[in-house]
């Protein structure tokens, strides 16, 4: 039976704090530019001009049928090469949001084609321009119907940037690792990190489920009633 | 296996050793007399042995091999060891001595005899020629890459300044990448790694700054073998004051081999 010692790894609080606040930090940031990308890349893809789709298709394809961990590498190793050396920290969150851009221009495009035609003839005649009907009447109900899975996304980008500790991003693994390095508890630090993120995970859930309603594309919206 | 059947095949090997014991000649005569010498040498550890394109070992630990057989007037025959079974070979008299980046400790000490040292092995931090870092003190304001956990780590930490700025990473692959691709100014890594890192890596001139902290290797001989060990003891001390430890040190590691133990 091994006996857990709790109390070794919960004395380095200050180290999980600073971690999970960075962990925070990055999903915030990842989160918001991500689907600022993935939502003009759904628009480019769905009423772009043609020669902006094919991009688009290539960027989404690459990055979502490749791990993020060799995307992360990519920027954080691979760039230098090219001249552009970034901290961990910048590096970790344009992988984050590149990741999640792609993913969520294609959640959102779902959304977007599932808008019925009349609700865009209606908007048109109406003598909304362009810009009005996607912003004001297509693109709000269609996040409604595709948040919970742009939710889900987002969460799974927060708990995959537990990698980016191995680009010495001092996020909340690489502290939960740090401290197992120093005191050989790797049981109870991993399990403390997990608990962590599952509190993080429950919380953001709830939070966005709040945002998204009240702010982003309302309650009547969301429901197409 | 059952408690009885152990039990033989233990007293047969207790009888088997107590042979040895009784049967052991004198491994200098016996080398003089072969015209040839058996020495355990790495080939999985650069830059102290391994294997060249041209598939001959290769390293500190076979030139200084070499250099034995040479002072002896023998021949040498390299058998390849690994960490693991490099001890046991000795023990059971398949090579003469072992140099296999041996460190010292009282648990070895008890089965085999040790030579003087005769290379460093250590820990320290490098990077590249243009960078000033005479000791801890300079790397304040400055990134140092580092593999968490391991000795360096430890070293480091305790002794960096508080604004310098330690990253660690997962294995010594990632932490070599982050010093190549420049993400990391300074790397603390063990001399081995650092070895390897500047031999692929020659257009950085990484060099060596100052060290973390010292394990010397050490030449292991058979027990008892103390006409074998006072020869090597012999070799040791005269290639020491003609210089040849320090320039297989410059050579290997990049740093001369400064103050060994006797």
């Amino acid at each position: 039976m091994i006996s857990l010692d709790f109390a070794a790894v919960l004395e380095q609080w200050p180290l999980l704090v600073r971690g999970a606040a960075l962990t925070v930090a990055l999903t915030a940031l990842s989160a918001a530019l991500g689907t600022a990308v993935g939502v003009a890349c759904a628009w480019m893809r769905v009423w772009g001009p043609a020669a902006w789709r094919w991009p688009v298709v290539a960027y989404v394809e690459l990055v979502r049928n490749t791990p993020f961990i060799v995307q992360l590498f990519f920027v954080f190793f691979g760039l230098p090469a090219a001249g552009v050396k970034l901290s961990p920290e910048a590096a970790a969150l344009i992988a984050m949001t590149v990741n999640l851009g792609a993913y969520a221009a294609e959640i959102v495009r779902a959304g977007l084609e599932a808008t019925p035609r009349g609700q865009i003839e209606a908007a048109r005649s109406l003598a909304l321009d362009e810009r009005q009907v996607f912003l004001r009447v297509v693109l709000p109900p269609a996040l409604g119907r595709v948040w919970p899975a742009l939710v889900g996304q987002i969460i799974i980008v927060m708990l995959g940037s537990s990698v980016c500790g191995q680009i010495a991003a001092a996020e909340l693994s690489y502290q939960a690792n740090l401290i197992q390095s120093r005191n050989f508890r790797a049981f109870e630090a991993f399990l403390i990190g997990a608990a962590i993120y599952l509190g993080l995970s429950l919380l953001l859930r709830r939070l966005l489920d709040e945002i998204g309603p009240r702010w982003i594309f309302g309650r009547r919206a969301a429901t197409g009633r | 296996m059952t408690a009885s059947r152990r039990g033989l095949v233990a007293a047969v090997l207790l009888a088997g050793l107590g042979l040895c014991g009784l049967a052991q000649a004198d491994a200098l005569a016996d080398i003089g007399s072969r015209k040839q010498i058996a020495i355990a040498i790495p080939t999985d550890f650069p830059p102290y042995g391994f294997v060249s394109t041209d598939l001959k070992p290769q390293g500190l630990d076979v030139d200084m091999a070499q250099l034995i057989a040479t002072r002896l007037g023998v021949k040498v025959e390299l058998v390849p060891v690994t960490s693991a079974n490099r001890i046991p070979y000795l023990q059971t008299r398949k090579v003469d001595l072992v140099i296999s980046t041996l460190g010292k400790n009282p648990e070895r000490e008890k089965v085999i005899d040790f030579t003087a040292a005769y290379s460093p092995f250590f820990q320290a931090v490098f990077a590249a020629k243009g960078v000033t870092i005479r000791g801890a003190a300079d790397l304040a304001g400055k990134t140092v890459g580092v593999t968490r956990g391991a000795i360096e780590d430890i070293e480091l930490s305790r002794i960096a300044p508080a604004d310098s700025e330690i990253r660690r990473f997962e294995d010594n692959n990632a932490t070599v990448s982050a010093f190549v691709s420049g993400q990391v100014v300074a790397i603390a890594t063990g001399a081995s790694v650092a070895g390897n890192l500047m031999a692929r890596n020659p257009q950085l001139g990484t060099e060596y700054k100052f060290v973390l902290k010292d394990s010397p290797n050490f030449i292991g001989v058979a027990k008892g073998e103390d006409a074998l060990r006072g020869r090597v003891n012999e070799i040791i001390a005269e290639a020491r004051s003609s210089g040849e430890l320090d320039r297989l040190a410059r050579r290997w590691l990049g740093r001369p081999a400064g103050n060994l133990p006797q």
